[in-house]
């Protein structure tokens, strides 16, 4: 039995795993794909403290080895399902069953789909979610973001640059990012703005050739073509697999304060994947510090007992 | 990176569509994290999978191959048997995802 598994090996869990380690609890990382977590996708990092450039992997790789010169152990396994039994919690993973005095759940948040008919078939096939990793293929191209936050305008400002043209499709009258790239944006001369609309159906024939756009105030239907739609519409957690365990909020969150704690005994939440104000690499990292600490409480209180 | 043999257009032939054994072909640059990665778990798999070749095709270097293959999203890993094209997946995915597609 494990002292402490953390679900997830983004920057929230193998911070957590590195205080476990410091205050020598055992640690298991369980992670579905690869350490580093959403993070990975960005080229560049300008705003954790310590670096004023690093790459999204280059830090991800920086922290794993950091935990894992700590003693952290790491398995490259799902968890589909945590049960909570008397003496201990069963992490159950589709090729294995751990048990751990504590578990702390860090898995963060996964891209938002449109949810509209063949998005998921048409992903490299002219749909994208990452314009920093895709935007290279159109080059000279013509191209749509869709979305009005920060990754919506930091993307349209990414392909501008690449691109013949570029829409920027936004359902509300203004955005939710920064004024200072709103206004970069609005100096580029190959940026429309298609502002109250939403995008209702993609168009293809093996590849993307077109979206329908629907005004949201007169219904007017307008067709564009294009090579590309780039989809930035957030982010939502992932925690499906754990709605009988915790409790979660109407959009899927696990509810938690600054403490960490969830409603249930001994579990721990960490990172984008709990309810709170601000999701970046330094409220993740912090969050891991606070629930492995917490957890190491929890631990040394049942010990005592 | 000794697992795993990089290939360019002129060597693709040989090492991929004439290969004897199947191959992993995973089309990557340097820039793309997500690439960066899946670079080691391809390097696991390539070293547990003696009955397959992977092989690292840079799309910068590589345009043609990228154009030829119709990458527009990656990372994007393509297996070949008999030189035919029989399964594909886009995106950083795991290591049962990635030996599933192997399986064919
Ligand atoms: C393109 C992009 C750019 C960004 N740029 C910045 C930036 O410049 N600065 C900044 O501070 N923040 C940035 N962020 C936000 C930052 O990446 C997140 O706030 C941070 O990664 C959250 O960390 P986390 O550990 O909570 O979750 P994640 O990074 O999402 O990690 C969660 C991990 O858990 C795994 N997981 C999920 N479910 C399971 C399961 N059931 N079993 C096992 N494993 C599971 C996932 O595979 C993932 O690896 C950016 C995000 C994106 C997408």
């Amino acid at each position: 039995m494990y002292d402490i598994v953390v679900v997830g090996a983004g920057p929230a869990g193998m911070t957590a795993a590195i205080y476990a380690r410091r205050a020598a609890k055992t640690v298991l990382v369980l992670e579905a794909l690869n350490y580093g977590g959403q993070i990975v996708n960005t080229p560049d990092i300008e705003n954790y403290p310590l670096e004023s450039h690093i790459s999204g992997f280059d830090f991800s790789a920086k922290v794993y080895e950091q935990a894992k010169g700590l003693g952290a152990e790491f398995v490259f396994e799902k968890v589909v399902e945590i049960r909570p039994e008397k003496d201990a919690k069963v992490i159950i993973t589709p090729k294995n069953t751990y048990t751990a005095k504590t578990v702390i759940l860090a898995t963060g948040s996964e891209n938002r789909k449109l949810g509209l008919e063949d998005e998921d078939k048409l992903v490299g096939r002219g749909v994208s979610y990452c314009a920093t990793c895709d935007g290279n293929f159109y080059r000279n191209k013509v191209v749509a973001v869709v979305g009005g936050g920060n990754t919506a305008l930091e993307d349209a400002l990414y392909l501008a640059d690449l691109a013949e043209k570029v829409y920027l499709i936004h359902r509300r009258d203004s955005f939710r990012g920064e004024e200072a790239n709103a206004a970069r944006l609005k100096e580029k001369k190959n940026v429309e703005f298609i502002y109250n609309a939403n995008v209702t159906k993609l168009i293809s024939e093996k590849r993307l050739k077109a979206i329908e756009v629907t005004d949201k105030i007169d219904g007017s239907i307008r067709t564009i073509e294009l090579n590309g739609l780039f989809i930035a519409v957030g982010r939502i957690p992932e925690n499906q697999n754990f709605a009988g365990l915790v409790k979660l909020d109407d959009a899927g969150y696990v509810i938690a304060g600054e403490d960490c704690h969830t409603n249930a005994d001994g579990i721990f939440v960490a990172g984008d994947s709990r309810t709170k104000m601000l999701r970046q690499l330094v409220t993740a990292t912090g969050d891991g510090a606070v629930a492995a600490t917490e957890a190491v409480k929890y631990i040394n209180n049942l010990e005592t007992v | 990176m000794m697992n795993i043999i990089e290939v360019n257009k002129e060597n693709f032939e040989n090492e991929v569509l004439k290969s004897n054994i199947p191959v992993l072909a995973d089309f990557n640059a340097q820039w793309c994290g997500p690439c960066r990665s899946m670079k080691p778990i391809l390097e696991e798999m390539a070293a547990s999978n003696p009955g397959y070749k992977i092989v690292s095709v840079d799309i910068d270097d590589e345009d043609e191959l990228a154009e030829e293959y119709g990458i527009s999203s990656i990372p994007c890993l393509i297996v070949f048997k008999d030189g035919e094209e029989i399964n594909r997946s886009i995106g950083l995915i795991s290591r049962d995802a990635i030996a599933e597609l192997m399986e064919g």
